[in-house]
């Protein structure tokens, strides 16, 4: 490697802080996201306005997006990396499977964050290209006199059929099972965690998988079991 | 008390292993583990088989050349040396399976025993003051904080078994590298070559062989010195500061 600090970036230690670094980027966003879905509680009016700044943002959006899909490319290519290594240092399973002192969260990491990426792809072309349901691209509503999409009844028709829904909180589900190992570890990756401060990051790291988990399947479980947005149903 | 031995056996290096199911008959209850498995080679040797190869030396628990994984947990259900695990620790009539530690960093060597030499590498790379300190100094000579000295000596317990790469998953020897980083980073003798240090010993564990840390913490349950897995938070920033120092070409 000739870049100054290629060394460190493909070392073992290295790898890792990549893992961890895009972790961060990628909770972060999954909080944002949250607080902006958080509008459909107050209103078509609220929500499809926050949708037509989002829209209006134009090429920086599109730099957000990129800069996300890169993200979420190098938070797995650096996971896939440090696997493959993982698996060539211990070819030899041993005969009698004990987990020692690991959590459930931790080891089906690579999983849950497959199965969640599986789930973007779902979510993507659902809600944001409208390839499961393309009349979704056709709803629109009247604000403040202006023709815009009408992303409240897109997603309250959405998750009006309940097998969407039971995805949705499915994987939001996997999805805390991923951060309540990612968060509180990725400290340890850091270099930024100590004996006294490991506990504090671990039951933070769950606190808030779980609260983001309970936020975002509050819209498909209200709309399902609790007739929100049953209005505008057609 | 009785029990049935699930050994793994394996004539060489480059031989395939196998399962063999030996009786360990009437074991005292306060004989150590070591001590049965001498017990049942003895009855081995009668019956003109090859008796079961597996390490040892102090048997008091300081020296960490003891191995095996007993049903799958390195050093088995002790949380010490294997050495120090005692057969009332088992329930009459268990079934006990016995396998070598496993790393592709430790090739094994015949049945039960591994070489470990992998780490002497590591060590030859790095864990070590190139100074000459001479014969041990007054106590006072070397101003040391009670915390920082109790600190180090957390880390210096290490004896080097390999119990915590043989644990993890990945077979990472984070801990075993991170221990010694701490123990000799921490010190006035050691300071001066830290980012040197840290920067050798994690390039050489990486070139060894050893996996890659996933945070599940099995290395410091087994621990036989109980060294906690926050050295290599440690570890983790200190190799990223001598990274940055190398590259702007401020280390030693």
């Amino acid at each position: 490697m000739d870049l100054p600090l290629g060394k460190w970036l493909f070392s073992s230690l290295g790898k890792k802080l990549v893992v961890a670094i895009t972790g961060i980027i990628l909770v972060s966003f999954v909080v944002g996201h949250l607080l902006g879905n958080l509008t459909f509680f107050f209103g078509p009016d609220l929500i499809n306005a926050y949708a037509l700044k989002l829209h209006a943002l134009g090429p920086l959006l599109w730099v957000i997006r990129l800069a996300l899909l890169a993200t979420v490319v190098l938070h797995i290519g650096f996971t896939m990396l440090v696997w493959k290594e993982n698996q060539a240092a211990r070819p030899q399973k041993y005969a009698v499977n004990a987990p020692i002192q690991t959590t459930i969260f931790a080891r089906t990491m690579r999983l849950t964050g497959l199965i969640v990426l599986a789930f973007i792809a779902f979510h993507l072309a659902h809600f944001t290209l409208h390839l499961i349901n393309p009349s979704y691209a056709t709803l629109h509503t009247d604000l403040d006199g202006q023709q815009v999409h009408d992303v409240y009844r897109m997603v309250v028709l959405g998750f009006s059929n309940p097998f969407v829904s039971g995805f949705y909180i499915l994987s939001l589900a996997l999805v805390a099972f991923h951060l309540s190992h990612g968060i509180g570890s990725l400290f340890q990756t850091l270099g930024l965690s100590s004996q006294t401060l490991r506990p504090v990051y671990e039951a933070t790291g769950r606190i808030v998988a779980w609260a983001l988990f309970a936020g975002y399947a509050a819209i498909p479980v209200s709309v399902l079991f609790f007739g929100l947005g049953k209005g505008v149903r057609p | 008390m009785n029990f049935t031995l699930r050994v793994w056996r394996q004539n060489g290096p480059a031989e395939p292993g196998r399962f063999e199911e030996y009786p360990a008959l009437d074991i005292p209850a306060d004989a150590s583990f070591l001590e049965m498995l001498d017990i049942v080679n003895e009855g081995l040797i009668h019956k003109g088989v090859e008796p079961v190869q597996f390490d040892h030396d102090c048997r008091e628990g300081i020296c960490g050349t003891c191995s095996l994984t007993i049903d799958g947990v390195p050093h088995g259900p002790g949380r010490g040396t294997t050495c120090q695990l005692y057969m009332r620790k088992f329930q009459d009539r268990d079934v006990i399976t016995i396998e070598p530690f496993r790393a592709a960093p430790f090739p094994v060597v015949r049945d039960l025993a591994v070489d470990r030499r992998a780490f002497d590498r590591i060590i030859q790379s790095g864990g070590f003051i190139s100074e000459r300190t001479g014969s041990a100094p007054d106590a006072n000579a070397t101003p040391i904080p009670k915390p920082t000295a109790d600190f180090a000596m957390d880390a210096a317990a290490c004896i080097g078994c390999a119990a915590c790469a043989a644990a993890c998953p990945n077979s990472s020897a984070m801990l075993f590298v991170s221990a010694k980083i701490g123990h000799l980073g921490l010190l006035p003798q050691g300071i001066a070559e830290k980012n040197r240090r840290v920067l050798n010993l994690v390039r050489t564990m990486d070139e060894e062989g050893f996996g890659n840390c996933s945070n599940y913490y099995a290395c410091e349950a087994v621990c036989p010195a109980g060294i906690p897995a926050s050295f290599i938070a440690r570890m983790n920033r200190e190799y990223t500061a001598a990274s940055v120092k190398e590259a702007i070409g401020a280390t030693l």
